[in-house]
């Protein structure tokens, strides 16, 4: 009983020494790409089960499965490992990223199964994004193809510096030293201007695990590493230690009035109590009087750890704005020029407002211009007036607020951002920026004393932009017109905003594609937000069709300003009334991008004014928008109360 | 020369960030909390992430009636000793009903106990954001979410269109009624949870640890026999032996394993030497094919 228990304290200490040497391995976060059946899952599942990641049910259950979806004959189906979606595995394809674990003595491992397909591109970057090592897989029998440039590009736009050339399937091509030296020579071609520190080819055969993690007998030619050799030893730098310290700030953590802490996971360098700082946005001074933790407070902190930091002064500082060395800051600026890779089915188009976020901070931003889109095969910088879905370009960004920010060659954590559909919420892009925009360093806000309030008083009203929305022959420049002779002869100060009338002067420059009618419309809702901030009431009558951008115009005006008015007749309707003859013509297809015929029009989901207009006529709608307006104090009289008397 | 983070030291930050990009972000969080190990760990986690502060979060239990004993008296003592706000919820139809694992098979059970339980408690209390222990490296579709995993106004996800997952930047938008669920372990392994729950010497269930135990072999699986709700068919007898649990659910359904394992040394030990997989003992997963991501789709964790 003694023994046993003494082999069992012994076996405790073991552990606790095996332990502890685990914790002593570095991570290496490495993605697989490339093409199509280049075999990518097929390498992963190989690495797995040679460095014995694999269970015994697992393997039955891949056994079971190499037979019923297998493509390998009467071999075992390695990818089936990694393709753990039904469709996936039905399509023998991959569609997303896996996550895969394992160790070798040396090192641990974080991999990233990314899919081949161009189509599912954006979740090739979300695997990438992370990682610190790409494998770009090429079939020795394909060479270098299309999408091995196009990951490579990506690979190398998030920052990734180390690539392993897996030439694959090297038994398919008799073992022959010339595909593989063809092949690296037509890489590292391909791939010198991409600033990568590290590219190692490597000859493989992952089906059968030549090279992989065993030296192969049948490529004599060869005297490289094998690919698990290699991951074992390549160097991927640590530095975000060494650079200036950034902490973006991600929640105040006030759970009384004795405490006010600010938590976040440091960037990138280190800060120490007694350090001194300065918030980002504002300039303003402090010094680091505490790192809190549950174990009891820190005397430092490095990047990668997530802390709450207590400062000595009461400064304002919330979620967004970034604590950083004083010595050197960040740029703030609400314009920067990005590389930005397009996620979204529907395409990017200057002038569309977008939702930006960076690790912490939010704000609503466009693109200003689309300098170029970057050719994935031969990297030529192409004009363009849209990113489509799974292309690179480089983009000037506007923000409706500054920002806090590095470079992303200077710093991965604060020079990166996403860009978020309005309506949709869906991830639609990936940004990393490049340089802040001179031009909004040096254009300030002027401040006038005369203001917005002062400017309505004096016409005795209050402002507002009633927002007509409809297909064209609805009936909104009827009813704009109308509306605005019986305001005018009540006194108010109006102006109406024609879109035709518009696009004889300021637009006339645009067309009716897509990317026009957006800029179209954010012009007209930048002149329509002046004339309400110079105090009218002022009538827009557009089509309008996208959501997107009536949502941009609402957002910028004042609170309460903004009213949507829907004229909702139906299509046929126009169709038939067809005031201009335009319906006839589109339908006989002699006018393209037509709104309701060959181009969308986005129903409204909750105007402030729904007007139906079959069977009313115009007198009675505008009625309606009148009873509405008075309702809150819009088109009634502001008469002072006399206060005094 | 600044220390150098250990591999547990990150994994530990990455959860903590993510906790507190929920509290930052939505408007009414909750965990999911299961007792089981990965649990303790999360909230282990959660304590630390918002400290000196309590997690700005109600923790939710989906109890099916069916938990071994000892997993509620932990989690009720738990809840008591820490102070945090704990919400039990069981499916009353499925109650009503009688369902159970021996008539209904664990199918049946399983989705009407938990999955649609889990909805209900969801949509009862409106929660836009629900943490899960789920970890990438247990299961195959698993291996394949975000860590901010979207969900629609059903609770359904849509494997084959999730949003992109870029950096640390996690988009936690969502319309009302859809929701995200949140995964702070997601890169973790088991063996990480194990290291990390003796380093940080976080209680767990004593199921965990061998133990002398009634069970009962069915199915070729070793099940305990908590309660005289579960009948013996003919030729069964129950068994005193040294067993303990890899994982924890409902206790028809869970097999324990033959060992002698009872500290948290001989528990990582004995899995350095396994050559199963922990969800072997889940009778869940074996139903069928996918069948992981077909409850995930329909709102399992």
């Amino acid at each position: 009983m003694r023994h046993a228990l003494a082999n069992k304290v012994e076996a405790a200490e073991s552990v606790r020494e095996y332990l502890a040497g685990q914790e002593q391995k570095s991570l290496l976060r490495f993605l697989t790409c490339g093409s199509v059946d280049d075999g990518k899952s097929t390498l992963i599942g190989r690495l797995l089960s040679d460095t014995k990641q694999i269970f015994e049910d697992q393997l039955a259950a891949l056994e079971r499965d190499s037979r019923k979806h297998g493509t390998t004959g009467e071999d075992v189906d390695f990818a089936l490992l990694v393709d753990g979606l039904e469709a996936e595995r039905e399509q023998g394809i991959t569609i997303d990223v896996a996550y895969r674990f394992f160790a070798t003595p040396k090192r641990k491992f974080i991999v990233a199964d990314t899919p081949g397909h161009e189509q599912y591109t954006r979740n090739m970057a979300t695997g990438a994004s992370t990682a610190d090592l790409a494998i770009v897989l090429v079939d020795a029998r394909q060479g270098v193809l299309r999408q091995t440039r196009r990951h490579s590009i990506i690979a190398s736009l998030l920052g990734i510096r180390n690539i392993v050339v897996a030439v694959n399937k090297i038994d398919l091509v008799g073992f022959d030293q010339k595909v593989f030296d063809r092949i690296t020579a037509e890489y590292a071609a391909f791939a010198e201007s991409l600033g990568f520190k590290s590219v190692v080819p490597i000859p493989m055969s992952a089906r059968f695990g030549d090279n992989v993690t065993r030296r192969s007998d049948k490529m004599g030619w060869y005297s490289g590493p094998t690919l698990i050799e290699h991951l074992e030893s390549v160097v991927v730098e640590e530095e975000a230690a060494e650079r200036p310290f950034r902490f973006p700030v991600q929640y105040v953590n006030r759970p009384n009035l004795d405490f006010r802490g600010f938590a976040g996971t440091i960037a990138s360098g280190s800060v120490s109590q007694g350090d001194e700082i300065v918030v980002a946005k504002s300039g303003k001074p402090s010094t680091v009087k505490r790192i809190v933790a549950q174990g009891g407070d820190l005397r430092t902190a490095v990047a990668g750890q997530a802390v709450t930091i207590v400062l000595e002064d009461e400064v304002e500082v919330s979620r967004g704005n970034l604590l950083v060395a004083p010595a050197a800051r960040p740029h703030v600026a609400d314009q920067f020029a990005a590389n930005v890779v397009w996620f979204d089915e529907q395409a990017l188009l200057p002038g569309r407002s977008y939702i930006l976020r960076t690790e912490t901070d939010q704000a609503s931003a466009t693109v200003t211009d689309l300098k170029y889109r970057i050719n994935v095969n031969d990297f030529a910088h192409e004009a363009a007036k849209s990113l489509e879905m799974n292309e690179v370009g480089v983009c000037n960004i506007s923000a409706q607020s500054p920002v806090a920010f590095d470079s992303f060659a200077d710093n991965r954590t604060t020079g990166a951002f996403i860009l978020i559909d309005r309506i949709s919420n869906a991830t639609v892009g990936a940004g990393m920026i490049l340089h802040p925009l001179r031009r909004s360093e040096n254009i300030h806000w002027q401040s006038l004393d005369v203001t917005s309030k002062a400017r309505a008083d004096l016409k005795n009203q209050r402002p507002a932009v009633l927002w007509f929305t409809g297909l064209s022959g609805s009936g909104k420049s009827t009813v704009a017109n109308l509306l605005e002779k019986k305001l005018h002869a009540t006194g108010r100060h109006t102006y109406v905003l024609d879109g035709d009338n518009v696009r004889h002067g300021l637009n006339r420059d645009l067309g009716f594609t897509d990317e026009d009618r957006v800029e179209n419309i954010r012009r007209v809702a930048e002149v329509a937000k002046l004339m309400a901030d110079a105090g009218l009431i002022v009538i827009v009558s557009f089509i309008s069709p996208f959501r997107a951008e009536r949502r941009m115009a609402r957002e910028l005006m004042g609170q309460g300003e903004f009213v949507e008015v829907f004229v909702d007749t139906p299509f046929e309707e126009c169709a038939k009334r067809d005031p201009k003859g335009l319906y006839a013509r589109a339908l006989a297809g002699a006018i393209k991008n037509f709104t309701g015929v060959d181009s969308p029009y986005e129903t409204p989901k909750n105007p402030e004014i729904h007007l139906q207009t079959l069977g009313k006529t115009p007198e009675e709608m505008v009625e309606a928008v009148e009873a509405w307006l008075n309702e809150r104090d819009i088109a009634e009289h502001q008469y002072d109360d006399g206060g005094g008397i | 020369m600044l220390a150098r983070l250990t591999h547990l030291d990150r994994l530990e930050a990455e959860a903590i960030h993510i906790f507190r990009e929920v509290a930052a972000t939505f408007t009414k969080p909750v965990m999911l909390y299961s007792v089981g190990k990965d649990s303790s760990v999360l909230l282990h986690l959660a304590m630390k992430a918002f400290y000196p502060a309590k997690p700005p979060f109600p923790f939710l239990h989906v109890d099916t009636t069916w938990k071994f004993r000892e997993m509620i008296e932990f989690r009720d003592t738990m809840a008591r000793e820490l102070g945090f706000d704990l919400l039990v919820h069981v499916n009353p139809d499925g109650v009503r009903d009688n369902i159970n694992p021996f008539d209904h098979g664990s199918n049946t059970h399983t989705h009407v106990m938990k999955t649609v339980g889990l909805r209900q408690a969801l949509d009862k209390y409106g929660f836009d954001a629900a943490f899960g222990g789920a970890r990438r490296d247990e299961e195959k579709s698993r291996a394949k979410e975000r860590i901010f995993s979207f969900r629609n106004a059903q609770h359904a996800w849509d494997p084959k269109n999730q949003r992109p997952e870029m950096w640390k930047i996690f988009n936690t938008r969502v319309s009302a009624g859809e929701s995200i669920r949140v995964f702070p372990l997601s890169n973790w392994t088991e063996l990480d949870i194990w290291q990390y729950i003796l380093q940080e010497n976080i209680p767990i269930v004593p199921l965990y640890f061998a133990k002398h135990r009634p069970v009962v072999e069915r199915d070729g699986m070793l099940i305990l026999r908590d309660d005289d709700r579960m009948k013996l068919h003919p030729g069964e007898v129950v068994e005193n032996k040294l067993v303990r649990f890899r994982t924890l659910g409902c206790y028809p359904l869970t097999g324990a394993i033959e060992s002698d394992a009872d500290s948290l040394e001989g528990i990582v030990s004995e899995m350095l030497t396994a050559r199963t997989s922990e969800r072997q003992g889940r009778l869940i997963d074996r139903d069928e094919a996918g069948s992981m991501e077909k409850k995930k789709r329909e709102g399992y964790f």
